[in-house]
């Protein structure tokens, strides 16, 4: 498949977020003001697109030759645990100004099960590598669309009149619903 | 055969070459060296630099107050980074006001030392210091709030002032928790905390289920700046409810036993009579001490408990009872929504903002 759609599809066809109901838990909490939801948004992306890379080889040049294929849960978790780790040491010790905007939120994301998810999608897809790493880089951004979205939402939420049992996670989870609601509009014009 | 010892292989062979590679890192990558911790211009303190200052900073028998264990949850570690300690993160803005961002405030366990890093703490919180204690009574106030009292071992003295709190260093954990002390600053040796039961609270849960006489603790301590203004000559009002005696306790206590001459009131609220506790001890002092009026109020008082009392919320008994005077002072501690009605009272009686001072719970 041409890797334009794959990039597009992951936007908005199947987005992570608003399709799969994926890393929602830092969708929810970390959408409160768009400052903090870009810089997670950005973390996702590079999370996602490095673990994707590194896992396709780990899987189809080592387990697969090896016959030990099952063992892709565990390893893509050790995988993605310990690279998030090793890069978080580098981000700060040599670009400090980078850790402040990004480095800050790698810990938050490293047992996230959207990060996981791309990773195991991407096996059952039977993806090539660079089908791979586009999908999974497509798959951050669009995240980061649909996070950078609600908390343009919630912003303008602050204002509102908001019934008291609904303030905070509650409401975001309605909107959440809504706005997946909208981006089943798309479904259809790519098929996976 | 070699179909089990395949993937057994594969697996333990990347697991350690992926921890090979994060301990090489640890070493070269997240090492700095020598690093400086100069705290308020004299002191100096050399560490090997790459852990967060909080951690640094209880490793050198500085026991800045911290509730979470470090996890940039609860906002205490707070203190001036005047050099080194790089941008505000993410994590510590929700903590910080533009006040303290202003004056170079941080929170202690978010700064990580990567250089020498120039620092002002306040002398009280340099004062505080870790006690090895030892239970010596554990008792029931009510059906969820307990007594402890621990004896200082080691050191064998504590100097704070009534209304402070100190923190109880959960055992085989990094996690602590606060409480106020609820005896007052003459008894040195001894300190008495008041610990209510909250379902499925780290601390209260081992104090309730699992703390027996006679067990160890640490306790650091002491620390806030909710305390009595003893330079002050005002009239005193203290508001309470729950666990918020523990402070008013010391604070009455301590009036007490100084015979100031300050005239005291203090409001209780609770919601039934089995919420009311250390009522003798309070109407004993009373007799004693004339200045000092204790008034208790039920919210919602059931027929058992034959209360013949202030009935109501303890907004509405201050109302009734007290004068409109600006020469007052007020003390409050109790859960947020009770005393900011409180303050709402105090303010329309004439107290004037600067002279409320409360502990939040």
């Amino acid at each position: 498949m041409a890797l334009f759609m794959i990039f597009f599809a992951t936007l908005f066809t199947h987005n992570i977020a608003l399709t799969y109901f994926l890393g929602m838990c830092p969708f929810i909490s970390v959408s409160k003001n768009l400052k903090t939801a870009w810089g997670m948004g950005v973390a996702v992306v590079f999370v996602m697109t490095v673990t994707a890379a590194i896992n396709w080889p780990i899987y189809y040049k080592v387990l697969v030759p090896l016959k030990a294929e099952f063992l892709y849960y565990v390893l893509f978790i050790i995988t993605i645990a310990a690279l998030v780790q090793f890069v978080e040491m580098v981000t700060e010790r040599y670009l400090p100004a980078l850790q402040v905007t990004l480095g800050v939120f790698l810990p938050l994301i490293t047992v996230n099960c959207a990060i996981l998810g791309v990773s195991l999608f991407m096996i059952l897809r039977n993806y090539s590598y660079a089908q791979s790493v586009v999908f999974a880089f497509g798959s951050g951004v669009g995240w980061t669309l649909a996070i950078i979205a609600m908390s343009g939402i919630r912003t303008k939420l602050m204002f509102a009149d908001i019934p008291k049992g609904l303030v905070g996670p509650g409401i975001t989870m309605i909107i959440a619903g809504i706005m997946a609601l909208a981006f089943m509009g798309f479904a259809g014009m790519v098929g996976v | 055969m070699m179909e089990v010892l395949i993937p057994i292989l594969v697996m333990c062979s990347i697991a350690s070459g992926l921890a090979v590679l994060l301990a090489v890192a640890d070493k070269y990558i997240a090492s700095y060296g020598e690093c400086k911790l100069i705290i308020n211009k004299d002191t100096e303190i050399t560490v090997e630099g790459g852990d967060t200052l909080l951690s640094y900073l209880i490793d050198n028998e500085i026991y800045m107050p911290s509730a979470c264990g470090g996890k940039g949850t609860c906002g205490y570690c707070k203190l001036k980074v005047l050099e080194g300690g790089g941008t505000v993160l993410p994590t510590e803005t929700p903590f910080l006001t533009k006040h303290d961002i202003a004056q170079a405030v941080r929170l202690a366990c978010q700064v990580k030392v990567k250089k020498d890093v120039e620092l002002g703490i306040p002398d009280d919180l340099l004062a505080a210091q870790q006690f090895k204690t030892v239970i010596e009574i554990i008792e029931d106030l009510t059906h969820d709030i307990k007594r402890i009292v621990f004896k200082l071992i080691d050191p064998e003295k504590i100097e704070f002032k009534a209304g402070q709190y100190v923190q109880f260093c959960i055992p085989e954990t990094t996690e602590y928790r606060a409480y106020s002390v609820a005896s007052q600053p003459s008894i040195a040796d001894r300190i008495e905390l008041m610990i209510r039961h909250i379902p499925g609270g780290l601390c209260s849960g081992y104090v309730h289920e699992c703390l027996e006489e006679g067990d160890e603790i640490f306790l650091t301590g002491a620390y806030g700046d909710f305390y009595l203004r003893e330079e002050s000559t005002k009239d005193i009002i203290c508001v309470a409810g729950g666990c918020g005696m523990a402070p008013i306790r010391s604070i009455v206590k301590h009036l007490h036993e100084k015979g100031s001459t300050r005239k005291i009131t203090y409001f209780f609220g609770a919601r039934q009579k089995r919420d009311l506790f250390c009522t003798e001890e309070l109407r004993a002092i009373e007799k004693e001490f004339p200045n000092f009026k204790y008034i208790p109020a039920l919210s919602e008082p059931i027929s058992e408990d034959d209360w013949d009392g202030e009935v109501g919320l303890i907004t509405a008994t201050m109302q009734k009872h007290m004068k409109h005077d600006e020469n007052q002072e007020a003390y409050l501690c109790g859960p947020p929504p009770m005393l900011e009605a409180a303050v709402k009272v105090l303010t329309a009686k004439g107290v004037s903002k600067s002279d409320i001072y409360y502990d939040e719970f």
